[in-house]
């Protein structure tokens, strides 16, 4: 398919686009979807199915060799949870269920280092109730590294404080822990 | 009724009021993606589920209240007709994935139609929040507080290093696509635009047009989004979009400045046939209703044209939309009748400004 703006290079990106109501798809180069400012949108399924099966494809090919195609499918994890393969996500873009990110794990780095400038790890808000562990934990750390510098600056007083602080947090954060799934 | 009033009304009544840079900001958005924890997603979960999903949502939270989000309305998209759902579309309150996508779609509106959650949509809840102008940080307080809100009753599906686990990987982490709808006229003439979008796109934000194909951008409506959603606080991610906004913004102000000093009868001589066109043709395309809406609207923002509402571009823009054109003509339309209609309603709305 060649790339409907400089007619000259394959067409490697396809985009939907809707005018009027009305969708059409665009195919184009590279080069040329730069150019227009066809960047892929992350909200567009189409577009991004587009950059992760490329993404895949990429995969696939370093990893072909005469016996690849059988390790391969031995190979193919699947999500307890949903049941969905590592080929059908890598077919369709998109997890089945939350639980899909830690049976897929092994394999969700480059992705998600590609999608996000190299980056793998959350830095952003903690839900309230789904996050209260890690709320916690967080709080805990601030306090150690405050308890640490009492002591180291001598402030015993204060000091005395914040382990206390530190005991309770520990003991009323293990409770709930039993009846967990509120 | 309210759902009447949403179809009914082509600009949102939170669209009304000021806010920063509204001369070329349109509007600042805050989307978060959310889901279940147990739940299968959208795309796996069966139809028992995901009505299952709908019901909660409509028992939990139709007709609620949330600060200023008053009175929320349960709309089951099913239960829409083809043009009322284009016409909810074209307002931006519903996603086309949502119509097309599934079949158990949902959406709770605001009554100041600042606020839309969709339900089944690809996340199983998405919730957006509108602000008029560039106020993407009151925006996402609000979306914050919202979302602290849901999770009162939603067990949320977050993990510690990869916090909020949403169906497509470009979502994971924040789950958070904040944007920015600008009107860019004068870099746009100039054509500076599509020299600095491949530049904003290295920083890892996405510009496109809102209506039309790609860089054409009808009307010189912009959208300028974040592409990362991982490794970076929300805070972090909207302070960045803003900075690149308030360049933009000052690029364009410069950029209409050097066009009214240089030519600024060329400038005054395309703005009012624009709007020579918009008061008297009788059959007007969208494309060409575009580029004219958007010269009147940089005449009124320059003092050319004078006691006409700012407004007119929002509400025209939508106005002149198919879905729009037909939920007013209460059938379907033909394209050769709706660019009829469409430069009827466009010389009517031209009138109540006299
Ligand atoms: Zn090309
Ligand atoms: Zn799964």
């Amino acid at each position: 398919m060649e790339c409907q703006e400089c007619n000259e290079r394959t067409a490697t990106l396809h985009f939907k686009r809707i005018v009027n109501g009305e969708e059409t798809i665009v195919k184009m180069c590279e080069e040329c979807a730069k150019k227009k400012g066809f960047v892929p949108y992350p909200e567009d399924g189409y577009s991004l199915h587009d950059l992760l099966t490329g993404l895949f494809n990429f995969d696939n090919l370093k990893m072909a060799n005469p016996s690849g195609n059988q390790i391969n499918q031995v190979k193919d994890l699947q999500c307890s949870s949903c049941g969905m393969t590592f080929s059908e996500f890598k077919k369709v873009g998109k997890f089945g269920c939350a639980q899909c990110y830690e049976s897929f794990a092994s394999r969700l780095e480059p992705i998600f280092r590609r999608v996000h400038a190299g980056n793998t790890k959350h830095f952003g808000k903690i839900p309230k109730r789904a996050g209260s562990d890690l709320h916690v934990k967080r709080q805990l750390k601030s306090y150690k590294e405050e308890l640490q510098h009492l002591i180291e600056t001598e402030a015993f007083e204060e000091a005395a404080k914040v382990r206390d602080k530190i005991k309770a947090l520990e003991k009323g954060h293990r409770e709930p822990e039993a009846g967990e799934d509120i | 009724m309210t759902l009447e009033h949403f179809i009914n009304e082509a600009i949102s009544p939170w669209m009304l009021e000021d806010g920063p840079d509204k001369d070329i900001v349109m509007s600042s958005r805050i989307r978060l993606a959310r889901n279940f924890a147990n739940v299968p997603y959208p795309i796996l979960a069966g139809q028992e589920k995901l009505e299952e999903i709908r019901e909660f949502f409509e028992n939990e939270y139709a007709h609620q209240s949330f600060h200023t989000f008053e009175n929320l309305e349960f709309v089951n998209v099913r239960e829409l007709t083809p043009v009322e759902k284009s016409v909810l579309v074209e307002k931006h309150l519903i996603s086309p994935h949502l119509v097309r996508h599934t079949e158990e779609g949902a959406v709770l509106i605001s009554e100041n139609e600042q606020l839309s959650m969709m339900i089944n949509e690809e996340d199983h809840i998405r919730i957006q929040v509108y602000f008029p102008g560039l106020q993407l940080k009151k925006a996402l307080e609000h979306a914050f507080n919202l979302d602290d809100w849901l999770e009162e009753k939603v067990n949320y599906a977050f993990d510690e290093t990869k916090g909020y686990l949403t169906s497509c990987p470009t979502n994971v982490g924040t789950g958070m696509r904040a944007s920015v709808m600008m009107h860019l006229p004068a870099l746009a003439m100039s054509n500076q635009i599509n020299r600095m979008i491949p530049a904003i796109s290295q920083l890892g934000l996405v510009v496109r047009g809102i209506y039309g194909e790609g860089s054409e951008a009808l009307g010189n409506i912009f959208q300028i989004s974040n592409q990362i959603t991982l490794g970076k606080s929300e805070t972090d991610i909207i302070e960045d979009l803003e900075s690149i906004v308030n360049q933009l913004i000052e690029h364009e102000r410069t950029a209409r400045m050097h066009i009214l000093e240089r030519s600024e009868m060329r400038l005054q001589d395309r703005i009012f046939r624009s709007y020579g066109v918009l008061q008297y043709s009788r059959i007007i395309d969208s494309k060409e209703a575009a580029r004219c809406i958007s010269d009147v609207r940089l005449g009124i923002d320059l003092g050319i044209i004078e006691n006409t509402s700012g407004n007119i571009l929002n509400e025209l823009m939508v106005l002149t939309q198919p879905g729009f054109l037909q939920q007013y003509a209460n059938r379907t339309l033909k394209a050769g009748e709706r660019d009829t209609l469409r430069a009827t309603l466009i010389r009517e709305r031209l009138e109540l400004e006299k």
